[in-house]
């Protein structure tokens, strides 16, 4: 079985996060950038799927050089090897050209099965299996807190508020992951060591067949026009309880109209 | 005026239509004329299309088929696509579910068009407001490229009357082969609960891991139970098994903006204010003076919550006689 995981590299959400006021676009150069944490648990999720049912997983990324911080991070864990593609032109992509560089890469790749992580979380906005889906015609199973792979066959479930969807699809397919479904593994030393081994191919946009004037910021189908910090909350109360603390507490909510 | 398509999400029993569907309806004013779209099992559209007129849909396109649940998103989107090429709306404006972004996705690909998540508030010219990076940022966005499609989250614009004519007009469904694709076998429900929904409720109490144990989440649950609210917990509540999953706050959980947040015995990690920070009103209970979420609380008690909530709670109920 092929599995290809997609794999982004995000400024790391426990950290102060900025846009740069040069083009509204994610400041990634300068923030401590990680492995989008979500991701970790698709790699997982490949890594079981590969265990039970044989096959090569390989790593996809796009993303500037410094992306190859989180492709090392994912063959240290155990993914075979990792296709990263790389170019100038795609700064300040929208979530529609991100997604038909990925869908070009894949083109060019054997995959049966697609995961990635359910959101990054610098964007937030969960649709790239929406996406794919829809540029390469293979079932999504999105948001899955559980996989099963049997005959050809991805069975999911699909988390919900208070619940769960059951959903069902022939492979290729493509799947992503919530931190319900797994526990990551750490890497290894053995596995640390044996990344810096694994095959790291880099890949342009002329590489995948894509006119660069389509994709980056000039020609993205959204725009950020501004951006400002969220006005400061004015200075709150903060009492100590001396005994008296449910009541105060209960007369805040009734200033306020609440009870 | 131009058309504005509004997506209706219907409650799960199917009886109504959930708050979202009326804030979307709502924020649709500014760029024109609201016409909701209903999906659904036949008849659906006639428990609706009465409260959908009244918060200001001019027309109610009834999209009838048992085939449109049954596969994942794409029936939906290929639905809406349709729709927007014969009537050439203004925009699109669907209530920020998981469901939601999904199918505004596929469509701004079917329609060549762009598309923003998780707006908070839509301007006459088409400008959107989002929140980015756990609150912190405020973003002004617009959509540069064919139809405007908008997710609108939560709670972030109030439902007003705008009385309304909700004239139906029916809409043939074909579900092509391309949508046929992920089937849907069950949807399943395993906490029936009778508190609000955790992203529509106008105030949620949440608990973390001070709160200690999973038993003790009952004093969560009596607060919010005396206030009408839904129950919330932090990640750290949840990765030690004191509350499920589902009700986890914050950045990889809920993203929640309701009336009145109170957080208790939560330190307010960045992970946490991701979900909660634009709330209107902030409580923070904690024994803790210098816990973090104290800079963003509006009124703050330090003391222990064992004591200090089961006796709020014992007062509200009192007050409310």
């Amino acid at each position: 079985m092929n599995i290809v995981v997609l794999v982004k590299q995000v400024p790391d959400s426990g950290s102060e996060r900025k846009l740069d006021p040069a083009d509204n676009t994610v400041a990634r150069a300068g923030a401590d950038n990680v492995i989008n944490e979500m991701d970790e648990y698709a790699i997982e999720e490949a890594l079981v799927v590969k265990e039970a049912h044989g096959g090569e997983v390989t790593i996809l990324t796009v993303g500037p050089d410094s992306a190859a911080d989180a492709i090392r991070k994912a063959l240290s864990m155990g993914a075979d090897r990792a296709v990263h593609v790389t170019d100038e032109a795609m700064h300040g992509s929208c979530a529609v050209q991100t997604s038909a560089v990925l869908a070009a890469a894949l083109q060019q790749m054997d995959y049966d099965l697609i995961l990635c992580g359910a959101e990054s979380t610098d964007g937030q906005v969960s649709v790239m299996p929406a996406l794919l889906a829809e540029r390469l015609g293979i079932p999504q199973l999105s948001g899955a807190r559980k996989l099963t792979i049997d005959d050809g066959v991805a069975k999911v479930e699909r988390q919900t508020d208070g619940g769960f969807w059951a959903l069902e699809a022939p492979l290729p397919a493509i799947v992503s992951t919530w931190d319900t479904i797994n526990e990551p593994r750490y890497p290894s030393f053995k596995g640390i060591m044996a990344a810096k081994k694994k095959p790291v191919e880099t890949k342009t946009l002329a590489d995948l067949g894509i006119d660069p004037s389509t994709v980056g910021l000039a020609s993205a189908t959204s725009q950020v026009l501004d951006f400002s910090g969220r006005p400061p909350k004015g200075e709150g109360v903060k009492v100590a309880d001396e005994g008296d603390g449910a009541d105060k507490l209960v007369e805040y909510l009734a200033s306020q109209k609440i009870v | 005026m131009a058309e504005v398509l509004v997506l209706a999400e219907l409650d799960p029993t199917g009886d109504g239509v959930r708050k979202t569907t009326l804030e979307a309806l709502t924020a649709a004013r500014a760029l024109g004329e609201p016409a909701a779209v209903v999906t659904g099992a036949p008849g659906s559209a006639a428990k609706v299309r009465e409260k959908l007129a009244e918060y200001g849909a001019a027309s109610v396109y009834v999209a009838e088929s048992p085939e449109l649940d049954d596969y994942l998103v794409a029936p939906k989107a290929e639905l809406l696509a349709r729709l927007v090429a014969e009537t050439s709306p203004a925009a699109v404006v669907i209530p920020s579910s998981a469901e939601g972004k999904e199918v505004a996705a596929r469509l701004a690909l079917k329609t060549g068009s762009g598309f923003l998540t998780d707006v908070t508030e839509i301007a006459a010219d088409g400008t959107a407001t989002q929140v980015a990076f756990a609150g912190a940022t405020v973003v002004h966005a617009k959509v540069t490229t064919g139809t405007p499609i908008y997710t609108l989250r939560g709670n972030s614009v109030t439902a007003e009357l705008a009385p309304a004519a909700g004239e139906e007009k029916p809409v043939e469904v074909v579900v092509s082969e391309e949508a046929r694709k992920t089937r849907v076998l069950d949807r399943v429900v395993e906490q029936k609960s009778s508190r609000p929904e955790l992203t529509e409720a106008s105030i949620v109490v949440s608990g973390g891991r001070g709160v200690a144990s999973a038993e003790n989440f009952s004093i969560i649950e009596g607060l919010a139970d005396s206030l009408g609210a839904a129950v919330g917990a932090s990640r750290a509540a949840v990765d030690s098994g004191f509350y499920p999953h589902t009700f986890q706050v914050g950045q990889t959980g809920k993203t929640v903006s309701p009336q009145l947040y109170i957080a208790v015995g939560i330190s307010g990690a960045i992970q946490h204010r991701a979900g909660m920070q634009t709330s209107k009103t902030i409580v923070a209970v904690n024994k803790d003076p210098e816990a973090p979420i104290f800079e963003l609380a509006d009124f703050g008690v330090v003391g222990d919550l064992n004591t200090v909530v089961p006796e709020a709670t014992k007062k509200i109920i009192a007050r409310k006689g």
